[in-house]
């Protein structure tokens, strides 16, 4: 670079007109999320009742259409299953990655491709499980709320994965090392030092990763698909708050768009309270 | 002179020695990890011969090429040329990334390089609440509040605009410019947060030198951080396609579903994401439209894979080449 000389009005200007102008590419950025927040509050409080929370939907053509219930316990049981699958198993690849694998090139792969699964996009899990166990009829019914969790815990799988491999790597080997010295098996070592130090961190990134799976609508359109009643049988066909605003947003009744709403405002309350309590899990810890 | 060994020892061995059982648990355990590793390599594996297998009935009845590159999407009749569906997805997302990347980086340096240290942490949390708001609800918005707040601007832009290629005629509620516009929101916070890891990898010393030269903040950006990042910045427009070709529900709401490929930017459209999430249900019982969806999931797999793995290659070496330069500490910052 050279010197750059006197500092001409042309040039002061044109700093003036840039910083103007990413300050306005930053305000544009955030016109969408203020814009979708403020009609989520105007017409999805409207559409709060009691009633929304505590009746299945009807599925009647005309008259009462009856609220949500099914569809908010359906997205926290299937939720629910998906983290017990994808969260012990997200772990455990990480703790090989950082353990044992480090910079192996069996590592590397597992690494390369856990990041390349992060951007296969959601609707081909829900593909994959619709052409393994729904067309099948795997475990009696096609659809059922199970295949939807399979599906979920396969899209969480390489958030967990990531994250919890970041924060493992924090973990200062000082205190491996320590403990080895002292005559400590590396599982452990594994299990008794690395976990419980970095605990805060896995739990933030996992639920992160929940959070993430709470708003999927296209990997449980076909595999769990929908149904107006509560069910605790993850054997059945489940309904959830996704898969309800979708088939609401298309029905051309204004009852039912209406419920997408307030079911809209639901479902976004519910991610953004999983998001802070992991934010909340992350000033517990005491690395980085 | 065997004074110290019979003390130590208990049952033959050294009481530093572990127990049999003791020592077989930590092969165990890492075999254990391992397995879960190789566990994700074999699943990517099954995916792919799975999707093949299942995508086949289509493939063979309509041959590969021409499944991609005919420009006639007809279930009722078998014929499954999916050109309708490929030339949607490369338009909604290259309309995300002609909307989406110029203003993700703007906030990206913004935010690292102008904005006062007390708004850089709310900035930073506010773009990435864009993130928290599902794909469903995208959809619920972009169709009761953008297509029929956006249309009498989008029929000026078409009237005036009519000499452009793509541009012109009358415009549609839903349309590929809607399914864009919402794309574009939606890769806003991935690009944006990957641009701002990589403009902070940028050296203290290079910003430093050249506002020790005279350089404005402005030319600082230009001359020293952009340059710098330019492939990180590159890899996160990436990712951002990445997921701009995936996206399923809310383009779905707001781009129309029509198989008929579309003349202009604001007709009626279909994507590959979309055929499966509004066609699957019928096509349940024929194992050739099974298939034919299938393959549009094969096709959106394969293209998402090389993507990434472009762009992850891309933002990983601009990373390095930011660490491995030693930043003066206590730098501008």
């Amino acid at each position: 670079m050279t010197a750059l000389g006197q500092l001409t009005p042309r040039r002061r200007i044109t700093d003036r007109v840039m910083r103007i102008v990413l300050a306005i590419g930053t305000a544009i950025a955030l016109i969408p999320l203020i814009a979708v927040i403020y009609y989520l509050l105007s017409k999805g409080l409207g559409a709060w009742s009691i009633d929304l929370f505590t009746k299945d939907p009807t599925g009647n053509f005309l008259g009462d259409q009856g609220g949500i219930k099914s569809a908010l316990l359906g997205t926290i049981e299937m939720v629910a299953l998906a983290s017990a699958i994808a969260i012990p198993f997200g772990w455990g690849v990480a703790l090989y990655l950082v353990e044992y694998g480090r910079k192996g090139r069996f590592a590397s792969t597992v690494r390369y491709f856990v990041d390349v699964m992060t951007g296969v996009p959601s609707i081909v899990f829900g593909l994959f499980v619709y052409a393994t166990l729904v067309l099948s009829g795997w475990g009696g019914s096609s659809f059922s709320g199970w295949k939807g969790s399979v599906a979920l815990a396969l899209l969480m799988l390489p958030v967990v994965t990531r994250s919890a491999e970041v924060v493992l790597l924090l973990v200062p080997d000082a205190l491996r090392e320590a403990a080895l010295a002292l005559g400590t098996p590396r599982w452990r070592v594994t299990l008794r030092v690395v976990l419980p130090t970095a605990l805060p961190g896995l739990v933030t990134g996992s639920l992160l990763a929940v959070a993430r799976a709470a708003g999927e609508t296209a990997p449980l359109l076909f595999t769990a698909a929908a149904v107006n009643g509560t069910t605790f049988n993850l054997g059945e066909r489940m309904n959830s708050l996704p898969v309800q605003i979708y088939n609401d947003v298309q029905s051309p009744s204004d009852a039912l768009v209406q419920r997408a709403w307030g079911s809209a405002l639901a479902l976004v309350t519910l991610i953004l309270l999983t998001t802070l309590v992991a934010r909340l899990a992350s000033r517990r810890s005491r690395l980085s | 002179m065997a004074t110290t060994s019979p003390d130590v020892r208990r049952g033959g061995r050294s009481i530093l020695e572990r127990s049999p059982a003791a020592r077989r648990a930590d092969p165990l355990f890492r075999g254990i990890l391992t397995g879960l590793a190789g566990l994700i390599l074999v699943l990517i594996a099954f995916f792919f011969v799975f999707l093949i297998n299942k995508a086949e009935p289509a493939l063979s009845h309509q041959g590969v090429f021409s499944f991609l590159f005919t420009n006639d999407w007809n279930p009722s009749k078998a014929i499954y040329g999916a050109w309708p569906l490929v030339a949607g997805t490369l338009l909604t997302a290259f309309i995300a990334l002609l909307i989406g990347v110029p203003v993700a980086v703007a906030a990206a340096l913004f935010i690292t390089e102008l904005a006062p240290r007390r708004v850089r942490g709310p900035l930073v949390i506010l773009v990435e609440l864009l993130a928290a708001v599902p794909s469903v609800v995208y959809g619920l918005w972009g169709f009761f509040v953008l297509i029929p707040k956006l249309k009498p601007a989008e029929q000026w832009f078409a009237d005036t605009f009519s000499f452009l290629p793509l541009v012109g005629g009358n415009v549609a509620g839903p349309n590929y410019f809607i399914a864009g516009l919402i794309l574009a929101i939606m890769i806003l916070p991935i690009v944006s947060a990957i641009s701002r890891e990589v403009i902070s990898t940028v050296p203290a010393d290079l910003k430093e030198a050249s506002l020790a030269l005279g350089a404005t903040r402005w030319e600082m950006i230009r001359m020293a951080v952009l340059p710098y990042s330019r492939s990180g910045i590159t890899g996160a427009a990436m990712l951002g396609l990445g997921r701009a070709i995936g996206e399923t529900i809310a383009v779905t709401l707001v781009i129309g579903n029509s198989p008929v490929l579309g003349k202009q930017i604001f007709d009626q459209g279909y994507t590959l994401a979309a055929v499966i999430a509004s066609e699957f249900g019928e096509a349940a019982n024929d194992r050739v439209h099974a298939g034919a969806l299938i393959a549009a999931g094969l096709v959106l797999f394969i293209l998402t894979l090389l993507i990434n793995a472009m762009a992850r290659a891309l933002v990983r070496r601009a990373e390095n080449k930011g660490t491995n330069v030693k930043a003066v500490p206590g730098g501008l910052g």
